[in-house]
């Protein structure tokens, strides 16, 4: 995984609330069986007037040019603002693989839902929880700024305009900040367990021998 | 000794491992597979020259992609047998058990770990897809994960995971005829809101959860995700042990007797603490229909399309009004002038044995109405629909002009051929009525099997309670 430390970068705000993992990205590009591919499909629906296909290139297809993420000001951004319950819905990890294949790197939302919040965790890509009205004014200042940017630090935990002035704080388990942190691999980190999964498993299978039937 | 909710014992017995912050080592004791999101579990596992920890805890079915008409000409689009056929491939080379698309077995894979009997309660059930909450009715930790997890569950046989908050949903009172678990699970949702389980594990309770079969308990747990909630869970009676009894995963003999004695203190003790409690008298739910993009977007049928008028927060209003155009509706509108296209009676949700039932009962001897282009019955396994048709209830739904199809996920997220034209309006069965989610530009109403059956019949949104 890549490592996440402090990220200065463009905001694009995405002014809606529960946004569904299936408008990150719609099941038609679920079919493939890749890890990537996925960044030009990033909300499809909604970014393109036609119907985009898997076997389809993407390079030619009709721009919905009243799609936030299609104005030029927002080119290049790889901060996401969000509303409420972001990533609700299906458990599918191809919507943070769109998300950072699209050239993000973190989100901010007042809350995401539970298993896409994993999942980006686990892409390096730091969803950031901020309280309701710290978001609302970050909403505000995008609209009222062109090319405002954000520093996020996962060390200090902290949102801040790149001059400095403190935004906001937020929280993460300390596990999590420390495997982003240092880029780990969470399978490479339980396998450091493996004597006591083993250990586990043979008290389970003497105890409830009909789970390993 | 304090007193502990289903859902601490089960995450306590399956602690292996606990991290200065909490962070949990948890041991999964089986592992679900389907096609969408392994493929690149299963490569990630081989690029690191890694093997599966435990091979018999893996159950594998492609259904998401399957066709469901005729199947001797395999699947169609390239692109969903690349997947399917990678799947194959992966099973195979582990050998790790798994239902092929001709297989009697085969089906969505949330009905048939429970009829297989490879979801035992006491377990904990993991697979790469939200609504593995379905499992949790037979007292099991069960839920979604996403597919680096599902590496993680291949590899290591654990998970990482946080101790989540426990709720409880208690409902209480006898269901009025014609409501259906699955209005239970839309007016759960419709209270609490679709984020009102974030960061819980919702345990059920109460004399209307006893009163449900085990399909309908099904029901209820498997739309715990569209309240927020990763798991939905169930204590154990007798009613989930009879179900359980013969099934082929399932233990025999003496192990039989000692899984059930140990089956039977599967539940929270008294007195137990929750971080939330919410009561719902059930005998007020009547048959709800979602009107909006969210499954919290839903009145019951005797209501009108709200009106975003009336609305205070500014957000949300917005979200209506949005919901409105994407669905096409005025506000205000009652909900049984609402005409439909297409009828959808399937998904993990609702296409066991019980639904179909349900769902022919109403359709028996009648038409589709004329303003109907597709009405389809998925049933949810290849058991499932053996068993409607010895039982006859394909021609009930043939006569009728409904489709009878070969089992899989089908229309409910239309990865496969079967889905709605921009603009078209389903009464499904399913979960989930996002933007597109049956097709792009598909409106869809979730429904019980009992309205959608009603809906295809009178063409447009009736309630069943006054069926005759
Ligand atoms: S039936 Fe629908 S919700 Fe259930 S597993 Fe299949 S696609 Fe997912």
């Amino acid at each position: 995984m890549e490592r996440f430390t402090v990220l200065t970068g463009l905001v694009a705000p995405l002014d809606r609330a529960n946004v569904d993992t299936d408008q990150i990205i719609p099941k038609q590009f679920l079919k493939s069986i890749k890890r990537t591919g996925f960044g030009p499909n990033l909300f499809d629906a909604w970014r393109y007037l036609d119907e985009g296909r898997p076997d389809k290139p993407d390079t030619d297809r009709p721009l919905n040019s009243d799609f936030v993420l299609n104005q030029p000001r927002y080119r290049g951004a790889s901060i996401l603002l969000a509303r409420e319950n972001f990533g609700c819905g299906s458990s599918r990890e191809h919507a943070p693989w769109a998300l950072a294949e699209y050239g993000f790197r973190a989100l901010v939302a007042p809350s995401y839902a539970d298993i896409f919040f994993n999942n980006c965790c686990k892409n390096g890509l730091l969803p950031v929880a901020l309280a309701e009205g710290e978001v609302d004014r970050l909403f505000h200042e995008v609209a009222a700024f062109p090319g405002f940017r954000l520093t996020i630090d996962l060390e200090k935990q902290t949102v801040a305009t790149p001059d400095g002035g403190e935004v906001g704080r937020f929280d993460i388990d300390p596990f999590r900040k420390y495997a982003l942190l240092n880029g780990l691999d969470d399978i490479g980190l339980t396998l450091r367990h493996a004597d006591k999964i083993r250990a586990f498993e043979e008290r389970r299978r003497s105890e409830q021998p009909w789970l390993f039937g | 000794m304090i007193a502990r909710t289903l859902y601490d014992r089960l995450w306590e017995s399956h602690t292996v491992h606990v991290e200065e912050d909490g962070t949990t080592l948890l041991y999964i004791d089986r592992h679900l597979v389907h096609e969408v999101t392994s493929p690149q579990a299963f490569e990630g596992m081989k690029l690191a020259r890694r093997k599966p920890w435990r091979i018999a805890a893996n159950l594998a079915v492609a259904d998401h992609n399957v066709p469901t008409n005729d199947r001797s000409r395999g699947i169609a689009d390239p692109v969903s047998r690349l997947q399917v056929d990678t799947l194959d491939a992966n099973c195979a080379e582990y050998g790790i058990v798994e239902f092929r698309m001709n297989d009697p077995r085969q089906g969505i894979v949330h009905v048939i770990g429970p009829e297989q009997g490879a979801t035992l309660p006491g377990m904990t059930v993991v697979c790469g897809d939200s609504h593995t909450s379905t499992h949790g009715a037979f007292a099991c930790l069960a839920f979604g994960i996403g597919t680096s997890e599902v590496e993680h569950v291949l590899s290591t046989q654990c998970l990482l995971a946080k101790k989540m908050k426990n709720m409880l949903v208690r409902l209480e009172g006898p269901l009025a005829r014609g409501v259906t678990a699955k209005d239970a699970a839309l007016a759960v949702i419709g209270r609490i809101g679709i984020a009102g389980g974030t960061g819980c594990t919702i345990e059920y309770a109460g004399g209307t959860v006893r009163a449900l079969t085990m399909e309908g308990r099904m029901t209820l747990c498997n739309m715990s995700i569209e309240a927020g909630a990763r798991a939905g869970l169930m204590a154990v009676d007798e009613v989930t042990i009879a179900y359980l009894k013969g099934r082929p995963f399932a233990p025999r003999g003496e192990l039989w007797d000692r899984a059930v004695a140990h089956w039977r203190t599967l539940k929270s003790d008294p007195g137990a603490k929750f971080d939330h409690e919410v009561t719902i008298d059930a005998r007020s739910i009547k048959p709800q229909v979602t009107w909006g993009t969210s499954p919290e977007m839903v009145v019951t049928v005797d209501e009108r399309v709200p009106d975003p008028d009336r609305e205070k927060d500014a957000i949300r209003r917005e979200s209506m009004e949005r919901a409105l155009t994407y669905m096409g509706l005025r506000p205000n509108t009652p909900m049984t002038n609402i005409r439909i296209d297409k009828v959808f009676i399937g998904s993990c949700t609702n296409s066991r044995i019980e639904d179909l039932r349900a769902a022919a009962a109403i359709v028996r001897g009648r038409r589709l109405a004329s303003n109907v282009r597709l009405a389809m019955v998925v049933p949810g396994s290849g058991l499932v629909k053996a068993q409607a048709e010895h039982e006859g209830l394909d021609r009930i739904f043939k006569d009728a002009g409904f489709e009878w199809r070969e089992p899989g996920c089908s229309m409910c997220l239309g990865m496969n051929a079967d889905r709605l034209d921009p603009g078209e309006r389903c009464a499904s069965t399913s979960n989930r009525n996002f933007e597109g989610r049956q097709g792009t530009g598909g409106r869809t109403h979730l429904v019980s099997p009992e309205m959608a059956a009603a809906a295809a019949i009178a063409g447009h949104f009736v309630d069943v309670r006054q069926w005759r």
